[in-house]
């Protein structure tokens, strides 16, 4: 009796999906998460694809709407390649951090799948997407669509009236610049909304038309002649120039004396997007492992429940485990750390703490152990942190030793890998610290900055390269990447490689010399 | 309550306009993979899908990125089994060559993507400078005209059929037993009779009855209508195949010792394009390889153009052999022939003379078209500027190129020079078409 009464109550049964099933499990899986885990979540909007509509995803780095360039269609190239050879397999999702939140589930799915995948990327994500800190100040989740929308016609337009040539060179080099194109400490502006850009392209329109040449052959007032003037000038101009500035494209974009307003916008636009993504490099390892916990979570409380049938959760435990499959080292599956692995393990290892700490616990996390309530310190988690400050913060003893980590040193000039530190009472804060530090985005890319121009004179303009821990540029992608400033510069561009701690300059390279 | 949308219908190639980007930007170095697969390909097979490799130049995309043998790193791994601190390891690779953790590399050394045979084939014509009307001519498979195929329910209003559908409406009249007028009318007419007449209880109750029916019967007249939809059919019209004639391709060659890689690559494109043209103005299309030094011999497209075979030259000879392979198996009741002929011009003198008889005798009444193509070095491409000098052959044919209109002949040094001995060809198409 028992068996059939919970038999009328499964949510599902067989692996076909309709949408009436899947609008039937959204709604559960959002009450339960919800209730249950408090959840707070953006709309939600699920749109259905086949295998060829994610390949075009992918290659438009995820989102739906997307301009132009050559680059995507070779991703797109790249990414059919290695699913056609079955070397890679596609996402059974992807998700937007758009309001509402965009969900793709792939056709291809059982019923089954559909489900994680709804409790994966509609409850978890979206909770990340909605509830971190990171998201929250440096993303507009509600403008993102209409502002890619607005970039697609805008480039499109600019390709009608400056030839696709020229918009190509704009956008090649801006997307070489991508890295260094966004704000890392102090925050962006906010993404103008719409009204204010048609209104600066109407301001920028109304310029073009009433440019006059005559007021070019203007003789120079005469106070402008003095020396003292100019001095004055220039030191207005360099403080006005902000510098350093970390952000190569804003720089650009805001001070190369060369480009038309046109090609400054195409820049402003791969700039935003640049920062757009940056959250979401920042904290990898929370937001899948983020989505990962609830998703687990929820599909085993629905189980429990009687809802989900004992096939349907076999399969999903198996497309689950292969998700947070981590190879050892040695493994020749080994490509790193999984982010989804790592994110699940410390997630649920802070449900262990806060319910049954050891005495370690105790004295590694005192905040949390034995706190008894998980969820309200995994909410907190999950708003106020990133990546690196997540590991720092709760990386555990217990799951350094379950997942044996060690650090290896490896100096570039020694023919030795040296293990610096593994899993006993010496190495834990270190491999803590070290794990924190290899997810610091900022930290772990070059920081290049412009230091210097001196625009009433030849106009040369100065980059400096922090070098942290020796490591160097790669010259060939350097010198490549240089002569794409130059090009949006107009004027020679030199970059000094500098030691970060002893501030010596260990080499100098400048697009003379190219 | 998501909303759910289906994006399964939503128009398909997305991003078929960044393929367009990345191709134009690759164009060069694609051009150059086609003309290895023209060259290395089999002639029939050249307007083929085709997988090449993918281009490195221009399509690089730089950023500033760490160099791997520099500097202090460490790397976080899981699953140590037996490391204390301390212990040495040696990097793979040996000494000093800094690479990276293990299986953090991906190369994209081995990958191919295919080219649609649109594609392949603009790139094939890009090379050849062939005008884009020709282009797009030769793009089109077949021709297809319509045909009458029967019937159906649904159609364009102008392929309306009004016999079969007067005809379905009709049964479906007579099935449903819709009142014809000429029944209401008499009843109409027997009502008005006896209204005419001296009122009695009995002949107004006949004349009410009467009414009453004369009511239904105009009631089920209405509901069933005259011509329904269902009874409409339209003339199904398939398209189908303009039926063409099959066309033979002569290939003849001289491959004596003076005909070099070049050369050869040359004549290939010359043949390749011929037969391009062919497929698509006819069903069936084969290709008959000639091959000549001093004497001549049909062969496979492998030998004819990767063996050599030393010897004279007698032009004569291959053109002897393609009269008789002609009768033998080519009727030209049945079969439309095309030559064409690549050389760099050699010949025995008294051999032209034969050549010029054999053509003007026997062969250019068999053949719908003859072109030949002397191939000559670039350096000499301005001393043969004019028609008149020139080789022995090339004198000859000249004679023969002023008497018959289907024959052409041209000196080539470069791919570019290929297309105009078609052109007549290719210019000829619409007359052609007209009349097919």
């Amino acid at each position: 009796m028992v068996s059939q009464a919970r038999k009328s109550e499964l949510l599902f049964s067989g692996s076909d999906w309709d949408f009436a099933k899947l609008s039937r499990v959204y709604e559960e899986i959002e009450a339960i998460g919800v209730e249950e885990l408090r959840l707070d979540i953006y709309p939600v909007q699920m749109e259905v694809i086949s295998s060829e509509q994610m390949l075009d995803a992918y290659s438009s780095v995820g989102m739906p709407l997307m301009y132009r360039h050559w680059s995507f269609g070779k991703h797109f190239l790249y990414n059919e390649f290695l699913y056609r050879k079955g070397a890679r397999g596609l996402a059974y999702e992807l998700v937007i951090n758009s309001n509402p939140c965009i969900v793709y589930l792939m056709e291809e799915n059982t019923m089954a799948l559909q489900a994680l995948v709804t409790a994966h990327a509609a409850l978890g994500h979206n909770h990340f997407f909605k509830n971190n800190h990171l998201f929250r100040q440096w993303t507009d989740a509600g403008g993102i669509l209409s502002y890619l929308d607005f970039a697609k016609s805008y480039i499109a337009r600019c390709e009608e009236r400056h030839g696709l040539a020229a918009v190509e060179a704009v956008l090649d080099s801006a997307h070489a610049l991508m890295e260094q194109g966004v704000f890392r400490y102090h925050r962006p502006p906010k993404l103008s909304s719409e009204q204010q850009r048609e209104g600066l392209r109407e301001r920028l329109e109304y310029e073009e038309r009433s440019y006059n040449d005559l007021w070019r052959t203007l003789p120079p007032s005469q106070g402008r002649n003095k020396p003292e003037a100019a001095d004055e000038s220039l030191a207005e101009r360099k403080k006005s120039l902000n510098l350093p500035e970390e952000n190569l494209l804003y720089f650009l974009e805001k001070n190369s004396l060369v480009l038309e307003p046109w090609q400054r916008e195409i820049i402003r636009i791969v700039r935003v997007i640049a920062q757009y993504f940056y959250p979401q490099r920042q904290t990898q390892v929370m937001n899948e492992g983020c989505a990962t916990f609830v998703h687990y979570t929820l599909m085993y409380m629905l189980f429990d429940r009687g809802r989900i049938s004992e096939g349907a959760m076999l399969e999903i435990l198996r497309n689950h485990s292969n998700v947070v499959f981590q190879p050892a080292f040695d493994d020749p599956r080994f490509s790193g750390i999984n982010p989804y692995a790592l994110g699940l393990g410390m997630m649920q290892d802070i449900q262990r703490i806060s319910t049954e700490p050891t005495a370690e616990d105790r004295d590694w996390f005192p905040d949390i152990a034995g706190r008894g309530d998980w969820r309200d310190t995994l909410l907190d988690a999950w708003a106020n942190h990133r990546d690196e400050s997540f590991v720092r913060q709760y990386l555990s003893p217990a799951l350094i030793r379950k997942w044996r980590l060690f650090v290896l040193a490896d100096g570039a000039d020694e023919p030795h890998y040296e293990v610096a530190s593994i899993h006993n009472e010496r190495g834990y804060s270190k491999i803590r610290s070290a794990l924190a530090q290899s997810y610091d985005v900022g930290a772990s890319r070059p920081d290049i900055q412009v230091v210097d121009v001196d625009l009433l004179g030849d106009r040369h303009l100065r980059l400096r390269h922090n070098v942290k821990d020796g490591i160097l540029l790669e010259d060939e992608s350097r010198d490549a990447t240089l002569r794409h400033i130059r090009r949006l510069w107009g004027y020679d561009v030199s970059l000094a490689a500098m030691d970060a701690e002893t501030g010596a300059t260990l080499s100098e390279r400048s697009t003379k010399e190219l | 309550m998501p909303i759910f949308i289906d994006r399964r219908l939503n128009p398909k190639d997305k991003s078929l306009s960044n393929r367009q980007r990345f191709l134009r930007r690759a164009r060069e170095e694609l051009k150059r993979s086609i003309r290895d697969h023209v060259r290395t390909g089999r002639i029939a097979e050249v307007d083929r899908e085709h997988a090449v490799p993918m281009p490195r130049k221009g399509t690089s995309e730089p950023t500033f990125g760490d160099a791997k043998d520099s500097g202090q790193r460490q790397h976080i791994l899981p699953g140590n089994k037996s490391f204390s601190p301390g212990d040495l390891i040696p990097k793979p690779g040996g000494g000093g060559a800094g690479s990276s953790a293990p299986g953090t590399t991906e190369s994209e050394d081995d990958f191919r993507f295919v080219l649609s045979r649109e594609e392949v084939l603009d790139l094939f014509f890009e090379d050849l400078e062939l005008p884009d009307l020709v282009k797009l001519n030769l793009k089109q498979i077949l021709s297809f005209k319509p045909r009458r195929a029967g019937f159906t329910a649904s159609g364009a209003p102008t392929n309306i059929n009004v016999g079969r559908t007067m005809r379905n409406s009709h049964g479906r009249r007579i099935a449903l037993r819709r009142p014809k007028q000429a029944e209401l009318d008499a009843i109409a007419k027997l009502i008005a009779e006896l209204e005419s007449k001296p009122a009695s209880p009995a002949i107004r109750e006949r004349a009410a009855a009467l009414r009453k029916e004369l009511d239904l019967l105009e009631r089920r007249r209405k509901r069933i209508a005259f011509v329904d939809p269902v009874d409409i059919r339209f003339n199904r019209f398939d398209p189908q195949p303009v039926p063409n004639a099959s066309a033979v391709m002569f290939c003849l060659m001289d491959v004596s010792g003076s005909m070099g890689e070049r050369e050869k690559d040359l004549a290939k494109r010359f043949f390749v394009l011929l037969h391009l043209f062919l497929t698509r103005r006819y069903e069936r299309t084969e290709i008959v390889f000639i091959r000549h030094t001093h004497e001549a011999k049909e062969v496979d497209e492998h030998t004819f153009f990767y063996h050599t075979q030393s010897g004279g030259t007698v032009v004569s000879t291959a053109l002897e052999e393609m009269h008789r392979i002609i009768e033998q198996r080519y009727p030209v009741a049945e079969w439309n022939i095309y030559a064409a002929q690549a050389s760099d011009g050699d010949n025995f003198a008294t051999d032209s003379e034969r050549c010029i008889e054999l053509l003007d005798r026997k062969l250019m009444r068999l053949c719908q078209y003859f072109a030949y193509v002397e191939i000559i070095d670039e350096r000499e491409s301005h001393i043969f500027g004019s028609t008149e000098n020139g080789t022995s052959l090339w004198r000859a044919y000249n004679a023969v190129d002023g008497k018959w209109p289907n024959f052409q002949m041209r000196r080539i040094a470069a791919p570019a020079d290929i297309y105009p001995v078609f052109r007549e060809l290719f210019a000829r198409q619409p007359a052609l078409r007209k009349s097919a």
